[in-house]
């Protein structure tokens, strides 16, 4: 082919990938586009949901109060806690459990499909569950406990703010680390056999070769499935408001931002606690991607 | 390995083999436990009624049906079920009748500001979902699907159209280029190599992307509970939510466990069907280095 036909084709492929592109960039734009920027435009004004026409701009009013409140700041707490904890606690979970899963056995089919179920499983239902389980009176966790004798009377684990924070990583560890094993998996499956056949016959050990060849070849895949599990953390809502209801000593970002949104219809300071949710992720992901050099398949 | 590997009575397998066997057999052992107690938990408490629940029984003595039978007949369940059915269905169909052209554009063609969109789109994905909320709102009601379903399923596609546009690229880009050059030669339209040579190649994609937003237009939360407004209009997992008692002590845990599980038991046969569509669609493009 002579190089004008070719560059002639070319242009012709390139219009034709952007009308394919075309519908779904529309439907972005509408659902996603044009509401965050209707959000940050609100965050600016004093709107109230009843009377959203008369609305006045009052600049950054409205994240001068959110700085203010001690509850956002409680939140926040709250959120960047449950997000530090329960991701580092998926990270060593998934890691193990990737590592069982990672050679074939007997039974390795069900064990994918039974370590599926938690994360299939709608947050809202492994909310209700955990806190059935962990009901003060009825729950199957205190008379495990008081069985076992680690407790000698019941604890109400869902009335103290730091133990129900407790529970509500532990249903998210419990949802969540499939997920995390599943990436870490595929990742193991990626380091060439070679290289540990290599180790054995120069004589490194299992721990050796794990620290010297398994950890530092998943680097990549623990950096995504730590961005991926991080920013769904640090957006958490159904988890906390099912769960433990909406609550201020308890609540996570989301949870306040709703609550200011639709409960008290303050559409103005509740965008701002919304649009200070997405800078709050934005900045998680930054530091996540910059810290652990994060690379996606159909980019590069 | 051969199920006959693990036979003790095999002679010559040394002892270290052995203790390595034991070891990752209590530890499938272990996971399978922790996975799956929470939902025989659920399954257990469902079928208590009565006095049954509150003394903690680790097997139903007397198994009943009257909390299922309550889930239905107290409060319009089957309505909130057939509801989440319309929201899931729609909002796959919807989304995969979008999401292959633009997989299509994004697999197939090196355009310039390609790698940027791509990019854009997969942020997209992890949106806070609190940050288009008070914007959302106003659009339903604008279009005048505040409190139904369309609405609910349009506002889905934030999250699933993204998701499906990212794993059909990935599996798109990987389909060898002869394929369609060969029919583009011929005189076919990018439409027609698309649906006549491209989409059944892509079955398995458009399997495992489709279950994972099903499951995740299924199981959505937040935007189900704030864009309806009445019992009528609920999905299942905000009725579920959304079950109380007369007071905190007095939740009808028995009801709450047979709506939660009539819930999930779909979820998990499709899990037990589906699990490699699951995992693949799951992983793509995370793991390359």
């Amino acid at each position: 082919m002579t190089k004008p036909a070719r560059d002639s084709l070319q242009r012709q492929r390139t219009r034709m990938a952007l009308r394919f592109l075309a519908p779904t960039l529309i439907v972005l734009v509408v659902v996603a586009g044009w509401p965050l920027a209707r959000t940050i435009g609100l965050s600016f004004t004093d709107a109230h949901l009843s009377r959203l026409e008369q609305s006045q701009w009052v600049a950054l009013e409205n994240y001068f109060a959110l700085a203010a409140d001690p509850d956002w700041w409680r939140a926040a707490a709250n959120t960047l806690t449950f997000a530090g904890i329960s991701v580092s606690l998926e990270l060593l979970a998934g890691l193990g459990v990737a590592l069982v899963l990672r050679r074939a056995f007997p039974g390795a089919g069900f064990l994918q499909a039974a370590v599926l179920i938690p994360w299939a499983i709608p947050t809202v239902v492994s909310a209700r569950i955990w806190a059935w389980m962990a009901n003060d009176v009825y729950g199957v966790a205190n008379d495990l406990l008081l069985r076992s004798g680690l407790i000698d009377a019941p604890v109400a684990w869902l009335a103290d703010p730091v133990s129900a924070m407790g529970v509500v990583i532990l249903a998210d560890v419990w949802k969540a680390t499939p997920f995390m094993a599943l990436l870490l998996l595929a990742g193991l499956h990626s380091i060439p056999p070679v290289l540990y056949e290599a180790a054995h016959s120069d004589g490194a050990g299992p721990l050796r070769s794990f620290w010297h060849i398994t950890l530092p070849l998943l680097r990549p895949a623990i950096a995504v499935a730590v961005l991926f599990r991080t920013l769904d953390a640090l957006r958490m809502f159904d988890l906390v408001y099912v769960m433990l209801g909406d609550n201020r000593t308890t609540a996570t970002v989301s949870v306040y931002a709703r609550r200011q949104l639709i409960d008290f219809q303050e559409f103005g300071y509740g965008s701002a606690a919304a649009f200070a949710v997405f800078l709050l992720a934005a900045m998680g992901a930054a530091a996540i991607v910059t810290g652990l050099r994060v690379r996606l398949e159909p980019l590069s | 390995m051969k199920p006959g590997d693990w036979s003790p009575a095999r002679p010559g397998i040394p002892t270290r083999v052995w203790v390595a066997r034991a070891a990752r057999a209590t530890a499938v052992g272990a996971i399978i436990l922790v996975s799956l107690f929470p939902f025989y938990w659920a399954v257990n408490t469902s079928l208590q009624s009565g006095s049954a629940l509150f003394s903690v029984e680790y097997w139903p003595s007397n198994p009943v049906w009257e909390n299922y039978r309550a889930v239905f007949t107290e409060q319009s369940f089957g309505r909130n079920i057939l509801n989440s059915l319309l929201v899931a269905s729609g909002t796959v169909g919807f989304s995969l009748l979008f999401a292959l052209p633009a997989a299509y554009a994004f697999g197939r063609v090196r355009f310039r500001g390609r790698g940027l969109l791509l990019f854009a789109i997969l942020c997209v994905t992890m949106f806070p979902q609190i940050a288009v909320l008070s914007g959302l709102f106003e659009l339903v009601r604008f279009f005048g699907l505040y409190n139904r379903w369309a609405g609910l399923a349009l506002s889905y596609t934030l999250f699933t159209l993204p998701f499906m546009v990212w794993v059909l690229t990935v599996f798109m880009s990987r389909l060898p280029r002869e394929l369609e050059e060969a029919a583009l030669v011929d005189g076919a339209s990018p439409l027609g190599v698309l649906v006549r040579i491209l989409m059944p190649l892509l079955t398995p994609a458009m399997a495992a992307s489709g279950l994972l937003a099903l499951i995740a237009a299924w199981n959505e939360f937040l935007f189900a509970l704030t864009l309806t407004l009445d019992d009528q209009s609920r999905t299942a997992p905000v009725a579920i939510a959304l079950i109380t008692g007369a007071s905190q002590y007095e939740l009808p845990w028995g009801r709450v466990m047979a709506a939660s599980v009539i819930v999930t038991l779909p979820l998990a046969l499709l899990v037990l069907l589906f699990h490699r569509h699951m995992v693949a669609g799951l992983t793509t493009g995370a793991a390359k280095g």
